[in-house]
Order: C-alpha cells, then structure tokens, then sequence
C-alpha cells in the first residue's frame, strides 16, 4: 500500500457510499464519479508538464534522485539553482564558433511571426476572392484545393529540396518561408467564415466608392477576428514547432531553429538532463501565453474546419 | 461597364498569391516527384535514368517492411485506443457545467500547443529506467516497471511511442467529439427519455448516429496523421530506435532522402507512401458507408 493505492481506495470508498447510501439520488454519485475521472484524466495529462517545471530547476546532481521536489527540509542552493538556466544561455562552443541560446529563440520568433503574418495576409485574400465573388473557375479551383490537400507533404520534399538548391535558397529562410506562404487550410478557414458576412455590406461599401482592396482590407476582415485569431495561432504553432524544414535547409548553426538546437542538445549535453530540458520548457512558453490568450478563437477555429456535427 | 470587368479581374488579383505559390511549390514539385521517382540523384544537381529501379530498391529492402510494420502497428493501435477515450472524456465533459467544461477542455488539450520535437525530448527523459517519471509511477501504481527500458527494449519501443502518443493526441480528439455532442439534438434524447430508453439505448440508437461523421473524420484524419508519424519517435529515440523499432516510413523517406542524399528513392518512398495512405482512407470511408 502506498499513497497512490490509498488515494485510489479512498475515491472507490466514497463513491460506493455514494451510490448506495443514497440510492434514491443517482446524480450525485454519477456527478461524482464523473468529476474523479476527469480530474484522474487531468491529473495524467499535466503530470509531464509540473514535472518539468520542477526538473529545471533541480541541480544536474539530484535531478534524478527526486521525483518531482526535494522536500523542503533538503532544499538549498545545492539541491535548487538556476544553474540548467546559466549553462543553456552561457553559450555552446561549436565548429562555427560560438552560439548562445537566445539567437536561436531570436530565430524561431522572428521566423513563426514572419510566417504567420505572411500566411494571413494571403490566406485571408484567397479566401475572401471565394467566398464573395462569382468567376469562372471558381469551383475548379476549390476541387483543386481539396484534392491537393490529400497528399502527405513529404512527396514534395524532395523535389522542393532541389527546387531551393537551384534558387540559391539553401541556408536562407526564403527556404522555410516561401513554399508554405500560402496555407490552403487556411484559405478555407477564412472562405467558411467569410460567406456569412452579408453581401449587402460590400455593395453598400461599393456604392460609397470604396476600392475591392479596401473592402476586403476595412470591412472583411474586422468582420472576421475569432478566426483570425485561430488561424494566426494555428499558423503559429506550426512554424515554431517545424522540425523537418529547417533540419534539411539551413546548415549554419547560428542561424538554426529551437526544434533543431534542442534535438541536438540531447546528444551534447547527454551527462545533463537539466540544461535541454529548461530549453524545452522555455520553447514551450510562448506557444502557451499565445494559446491562453487567444483560447476560445481557437477552438471555435479548430472545430469549423470542415467539421459540422 | 468599366467597374465590373475591373470587378471581374478582382478575385484573380486575390487568388495571385496561391495561384502563383501553388504552381510553383505543388504543382511542378508534383511532376517533378514522378519524375525523380525514376531518376538517380547525385546530390541535387545530377539525374540519370534508372527506370523501375527505384521502387525495386524500395520494395525489396527489409527496412521498408520495417518501417510500414511500425508505422501500421501505430497506426491500428493507437487509433484504437485513442477514439473510445476521447470520446469517453468528451461524454465526462459534455453533461457538465460550462465553466468546468472549458477549464478541463483547455487542460486535456494542452499537450498539443507542445511540438512533437519537444515531446519527444521530455519523454525521453521521463521512460528513464529506475528514474524516469514514467518508471516511477509505474512501480508505485502496479509494483513493476521501475527497471524498465521503454526506449532500449525493441519490444517496448512501440508500446512507449503509443503512450506518448495518447498524452498528445487524446485531447486533441476529445475537442472534435465534444463539438459533435454539444450540438446532438435535445429533443431527441428527451424523446428518448420519456420513452424509457436505458442509457446504453440512448447511447446506439440517439448519440452514435449523429456523431458519426465526426467520428469518421477523426479516424480518417487521426490515420492519415499516424502514418506521416516522424519527429516524434526521432527526438523520443534519438534516431530510429533498437532495431529500427522506431522507423517510419517518414523516417525512412527522411534518412534516404537526406541522410544518404538519394533523393530519386526519397521520391519514389514518397509515391509509396501517398499510394499507402490513399488505398486505407479509400476503404475506411467506404466502410463506414457501408456500415
């Protein structure tokens, strides 16, 4: 018997005196065991998370030694210290020179907003130019998008591999950021939301003399802000999270994303957990504040994609 | 009459950017795919003409059979076991209050803001033998395990990856069916209901019905997915694992394509793979009509 298994007892026991200490009132004891469940399904998903939090901080000595934290009787400057964090930033010699971990967070931001701000602006216009204005082609198009959407990106890969080395692209981020500058999920995203936007809107904008860019630009697209914002996100995560691209395309280590550097790291620093895994936490970081913020767009966005239950 | 030919013109103008992308970086990479499929490559500038020989190289390596019996293996499994849980923790979630429901929606779904790179990097360090998080739970929870090694083992390599793969991806589902159950039509479970219908009644005859096409999708997606499955054992294993335990077809198209540097097979694996993919969601949607 250990804590786990006495937890375990206690939650069956109540849920037991529950059920048939009150026979007459199956809600609460269904309501409850409903709440165990997900919190148990809670519990397991956060567990890695809190686990890591308190990894970092542990000294490369004793990050094994406890599970989670020491208990408070042990902790001090040797057992908690900041030291994962001083070794990750104090830089890495490499055959390139020397490179410090904020250049490669510096990398990864720059190149997620770049490519979120480049795959709004022409998703959103793709979108809009099917949803809101009748042309020959139009459904072509649309049949073409769909179909292009069920081969697995890697066929392209190495074809676009050749594609960059002829450009002169290799080891530039044109490479990461042009062939994706125009997600066709997206496209759709935006169509999906646009339709509901009256036309009566746009011909009243058109009768004040108002250019089509304009309308798109100052009437559209305030119109349709949850799904930007789950768009941007979505477009967000992929880019900083991308691993295959940069890993194949730039070879100059200062110039490396945060997926690459830390993948790396697990054979650099294989003696001390601690400093790859307080990288790890800190690429986590701003995926989340941008995910806490923008939550319900989110969802809302990940659920109209073609989804209508 | 000048305003509508300019009218005319205007969603082209929209469409530039795609249009322009989508025939440069799909549709001559596309051709050129089949074409490279059928050449040698020796690094990215020089092709000869091999024929069939590229797929004949495929088809008979051994690690191919591999990586499609691991990536199929995943695949099967996983699925599997992820839709009845996700569906079961979308039910948990769907009768309770909204407020709940948001916050324990935003915590189930939380490990998929983490890229597969990183959750493979924390695992990796979770399944260590006697020290690991995993290991430790384990031996606490059912008194073995504690010496386990998840991810040296050939034979506990795959079950490993599913269980970092439910972590990630249970949340993930759970939002899809969550959405399905919350616009189920009231009146029908009332009429249910009143009927006298059990729960297990109501549960096949009321819930399923409306909340298959969802389900269809998430199995088809959650499929397509798995097989393009790649990053994730690579960061976990630091490569392909024990034995190849670890290779996918992804990681088997990667390691030609790049790691040797011949890019016609890469090409060729890739027409295999999309063949693959097509014929299983082809007969899992036809099943599903059938049904």
């Amino acid at each position: 018997m250990n804590t786990i298994h006495i937890t375990l007892v206690f939650l069956v026991a109540i849920y037991g005196i529950l059920r048939w200490g009150y026979p007459r009132k199956a809600e609460i004891a269904s309501g409850y065991l409903r709440y165990v469940l997900l919190g148990i399904a809670a519990f397991l998903i956060l567990c890695p998370f809190v686990w890591l939090v308190c990894a970092v901080f542990k000294d490369k000595d004793v990050l094994m030694q406890y599970t989670f934290l020491p208990a408070v009787s042990d902790w001090s400057t040797k057992t908690l210290n900041f030291n994962n964090f001083r070794a990750l930033f104090a830089g890495e010699d490499t055959v390139q020179g020397r490179v410090y971990f904020q250049e490669y967070v510096i990398n990864s931001l720059f190149l997620a907003s770049t490519a979120t701000s480049i795959n709004l602006f022409f998703a959103s216009m793709g979108g809009y130019a099917l949803s809101k204005y009748e042309f020959r082609g139009r459904q072509g198009i649309m049949a073409f998008m769909i179909g292009s959407m069920m081969f697995p990106s890697m066929l392209f890969l190495a074809p676009v591999y050749r594609m960059i080395f002829a450009f002169g692209w290799m080891d530039t981020y044109l490479a990461l950021l042009v062939p994706g500058a125009c997600s066709v999920f997206g496209m759709f995203l935006f169509r999906q939301s646009m339709t509901s936007v009256p036309d009566s809107l746009i011909e009243a904008a058109r009768i004040d003399g108002a250019s089509e860019f304009g309308i798109y630009f100052n009437i559209i697209m305030p119109l349709v802000r949850p799904i930007t914002g789950a768009f941007c996100l979505i477009t967000f995560l992929g880019s900083w999270n991308s691993f295959i691209g940069p890993q194949v395309f730039i070879q100059t280590q200062s110039k490396l994303t945060l997926p690459v550097v830390l993948n790396q790291y697990m054979g650099v620093y294989t003696q001390q957990y601690g400093v790859f895994l307080a990288g790890t936490l800190l690429a986590i970081i701003p995926p989340a504040v941008l995910f806490f913020a923008l939550q319900k767009e989110f969802v809302s966005g990940l659920t109209s994609g073609g989804v209508k239950g | 009459m000048k305003g509508s030919r300019k009218r005319a013109i205007t969603p082209w103008v929209f469409l530039g950017p795609y249009l322009i992308l989508t025939a440069v970086f799909f549709v001559y990479p596309f051709i050129n795919s089949i074409w490279l499929a059928f050449h040698q490559t020796n690094g990215p500038r020089s092709a000869v003409f091999v024929g069939l020989s590229n797929f004949r190289f495929v088809l008979s390596d051994p690690d191919f059979y591999t990586a499609v019996k691991n990536t199929s293996i995943y695949a099967v499994v996983s699925v599997m076991i992820q839709l009845p849980l996700s569906l079961g923790l979308a039910m948990l979630l769907n009768s309770g209050k909204s407020r709940v429901r948001n916050l324990f929606r935003l915590i189930l779904f939380s490990p998929h803001l983490v890229g597969q790179i990183f959750v493979g990097i924390l695992f990796s360090v979770i399944f260590t033998p006697r020290y690991g998080l995993f290991n430790r739970g384990l031996q606490e929870l059912v008194g073995w395990g504690l010496e386990e090694r998840w991810l040296a083992n050939p034979s506990l390599v795959m079950p490993a990856l599913i269980i970092v793969s439910m972590w990630l991806y249970v949340g993930f589902n759970m939002i899809y069916f969550l959405a399905a159950l919350q616009s189920v039509d009231k009146n029908l479970l009332d009429a249910a209901h009143v009927d006298g219908a059990s729960p297990m009644q109501t549960f096949r005859h009321v819930i399923i019905p409306q909340i298959k096409a969802v389900a269809i999708f998430v199995v088809v997606m959650s499929t397509i997915g798995s097989y393009q499955l790649f990053e994730l054992p690579y960061a976990l294993l630091g490569g392909f694992g024990p034995n190849n335990s670890g290779l996918t077809i992804v990681g088997y198209l990667y390691s030609t394509a790049f790691e040797t540097g011949d890019l016609g097979t890469g090409a060729a694996i890739g027409w295999l793979l999309a063949f693959v993919i097509f014929i299983i969601s082809t007969i899992q949607i036809k099943l599903a009509k059938v049904e």
